[in-house]
């Protein structure tokens, strides 16, 4: 808002002072997971707590890789979040070029069901999807969490808007007339044009496949195929619980997100806050 | 919302400007036609087929299999409304449906207060290093629902040395058993939602902020507004969409709520913090009562939908009166 500048310095102070207070609280949980990360257990379990980092970071980290398959379970995540990210952007892209490009009967009604799925809760066909899955014998086998991942509503909606407004119909009679087929003019056309949405909706993607728990956990049960999301959970199981470790997991399985993010936050802020606003 | 209209428009014109356009030879046009619908539906056909098996099917048959009883080997058998009965006479599900309310608005009401503070705060033209504040504020965003139940869990641990009993045991707070304490566990699922998301619903009122023309600004300081008449009848209204939104996806979220409860309080779980989802998970895939958890997936998704019609309701109700000062 554009506040007149006369205003008291007081108020202007508060504001920074809520806003130190905030971000403070929002780093916080990151600092102290570092230094549960690089603590032993005994310092931990001390009263005042420890603020300080420890020196226990590589040992604290060893009982992580003994406890659970640290770097296959980040493999598999990475492998499931990319291949659907990848599968997501080229199907969304080509039905959503479909919808905003192409005339076929029944185009208005079959879109406006897709935007109705979107309403619908991923937990109402959970039990069955699971038996589907029993079937095709993909239970703890990655299939059963990438084949289902490629379908995405909201990527196709998305994708629509995008390329309805960003690709001009001149352009696309233009290729016609030269003689491209609607494959080549998707190719062409279509994929450089919307390479921005393609960074913006695979962030999107990405994030929320990496995230995902409740399916995963269902589906892939065997521990060599967890994803991390998953095998960080196990890591509450032990009955005495050694915190340290647990935090080393978490903190090292965190710091890829944040270093990936720190890199390219513009880019993140601005996904986030276009696939909220579209 | 609006700007999906403004392109929907858009694109509109385009299509009727396109359908006059092409004047080209009369067969080409009608070969056209016929490709552009062959690839149009293929095109489309890999969400079709795929929600088909993943999407359609499912859905289906968990109306059918609430009214059977399995355990997910053995016969089916058919029980009428029986399941639905067991889960409505179980005082666990209707303590699953409370939790997952009071979480939901422990978590997100004031969540949604401080984003809009913050973004205005972010927004404001005296402020310096906003891009600081906007990263800190929205790193938490970054971490997965697991991580940020994790660090919690061990943040609110029962012990006289976690660090939230130490904290208040420095004013004299005997320590709580977080875990198992009724407001204990929702106060501590309750602070992982407010941290995850508080960010992320900043920038999203930011941007929409940001996208207030400020010549509506000017013109209110000229006819002599004063700060809060400008917050009120221009920031406000024009954030509509963005706040109807954000309470619509925190609404939902918050009812599909999960992953914090499962890991604060062990793969068990408890009373005090079980959700609604929670329930329908042990329920199929601790106990093997598929019967039962379909009926409460089919009362989740009513549950669902009950809320969003209301939201749109009151969406619609409180920007309507508000929009009436601006004009």
């Amino acid at each position: 808002m554009e506040t007149n500048k006369k205003k008291a310095p007081v108020a202007k102070y508060l504001v920074y002072l809520g806003l130190i207070v905030v971000s403070l609280g929002s780093l916080f949980p990151f600092y102290w997971m570092f230094v549960m990360a690089t603590n032993p257990n005994s310092m931990i379990n001390q009263t005042p707590p420890v603020m300080i980092p420890g020196s226990n970071m590589v040992s604290n980290f060893q009982l992580v890789l003994d406890s659970i398959p640290f770097w296959g379970a980040m493999l598999n995540s990475l492998i499931v979040s990319s291949t659907i990210t990848i599968g997501v952007l080229i199907l969304c892209s080509l039905a959503g070029f479909a919808f905003a490009k192409l005339e076929f009967p029944g185009r208005t009604m079959l879109f406006v069901f897709i935007l109705g799925t979107m309403m619908i809760p991923p937990q109402l066909g959970l039990i069955p999807t699971y038996f589907i899955i029993t079937q095709l014998g993909w239970l703890s086998d990655l299939r059963a969490v990438i084949v289902p991942g490629l379908m995405n509503a909201f990527g196709i909606f998305w994708m629509r808007q995008y390329i309805s407004s960003a690709v001009p119909d001149s352009i696309i009679e233009a290729a016609r007339i030269d003689g491209c087929s609607n494959f080549r003019i998707y190719w062409n056309i279509i994929i450089p044009t919307i390479l921005p949405a393609f960074a913006t909706l695979g962030i999107i993607v990405f994030m929320a496949i990496w995230g995902d728990y409740l399916w995963p956990l269902v589906v892939l049960q065997d521990q060599s195929m967890h994803t991390i999301q998953v095998a960080l959970r196990s890591l509450m199981d032990d009955r005495v619980r050694d915190y340290g470790m647990i935090l080393s997991g978490t903190f090292w399985a965190t710091v890829p997100l944040i270093v990936i993010f720190l890199l390219f936050n513009k880019l993140f802020i601005k996904s986030i806050t276009d696939g909220a606003v579209k | 919302m609006a700007r999906l209209q403004r392109d929907a428009g858009k694109s509109n014109d385009h299509n009727t400007m396109s359908n006059k356009e092409p004047q080209e030879p009369k067969k080409r046009s009608f070969s056209q036609r016929q490709r552009n619908m062959a690839s149009g539906y293929m095109f489309i056909s890999p969400f079709y087929l795929l929600f088909a098996v993943f999407g359609v099917f499912p859905i289906l048959y968990s109306f059918y299999l609430a009214f059977f009883r399995w355990d997910g080997l053995g016969d089916m058998e058919y029980v009428g409304f029986n399941n639905f009965n067991i889960i409505f006479n179980d005082p666990l599900f209707w303590k699953s449906l409370y939790n997952t309310i009071v979480i939901g608005l422990m978590g997100t009401a004031p969540q949604l207060i401080v984003a809009l503070l913050l973004a205005f705060a972010l927004n404001s033209v005296l402020i310096k290093y906003k891009s600081v504040f906007r990263l800190a504020i929205f790193l938490p965003y970054v971490t997965s629902i697991v991580a940020v139940a994790i660090v919690f869990s061990v943040i609110f641990s029962n012990q006289e040395s976690g660090l939230v009993n130490a904290f208040l045991g420095m004013f004299g707070v005997e320590p709580i058993t977080w875990t198992r304490a009724e407001w204990g566990t929702k106060v501590a699922i309750a602070t992982m939602i407010f941290w995850r998301w508080v960010g992320y619903n900043t920038i999203i009122y930011l941007a929409g902020m940001q996208a207030i023309p400020s010549d509506l600004y000017e013109a209110a300081k000229i006819d002599g507004a004063s700060l809060r008449q400008q917050i009120w009848h221009i920031t406000i209204p024009m954030l509509k969409p963005f706040i109807i939104f954000t309470v619509f996806t925190s609404t939902i979220g918050a009812l599909q709520i999960f992953a914090e409860p499962h890991i604060f309080q062990g793969r068990a779980g408890r009373p005090e913090g079980m959700s609604i989802v929670l329930y329908l998970y042990r329920d199929a895939f601790g106990s093997n009562f598929f019967g039962t958890a379909s009926a409460t997936a089919i009362v989740l998704f009513f549950i669902i939908i009950v809320f969003s019609t209301m939201n749109l309701y009151f969406a619609n109700r409180i920007g309507r009166s508000k929009k009436v000062g601006v004009k």
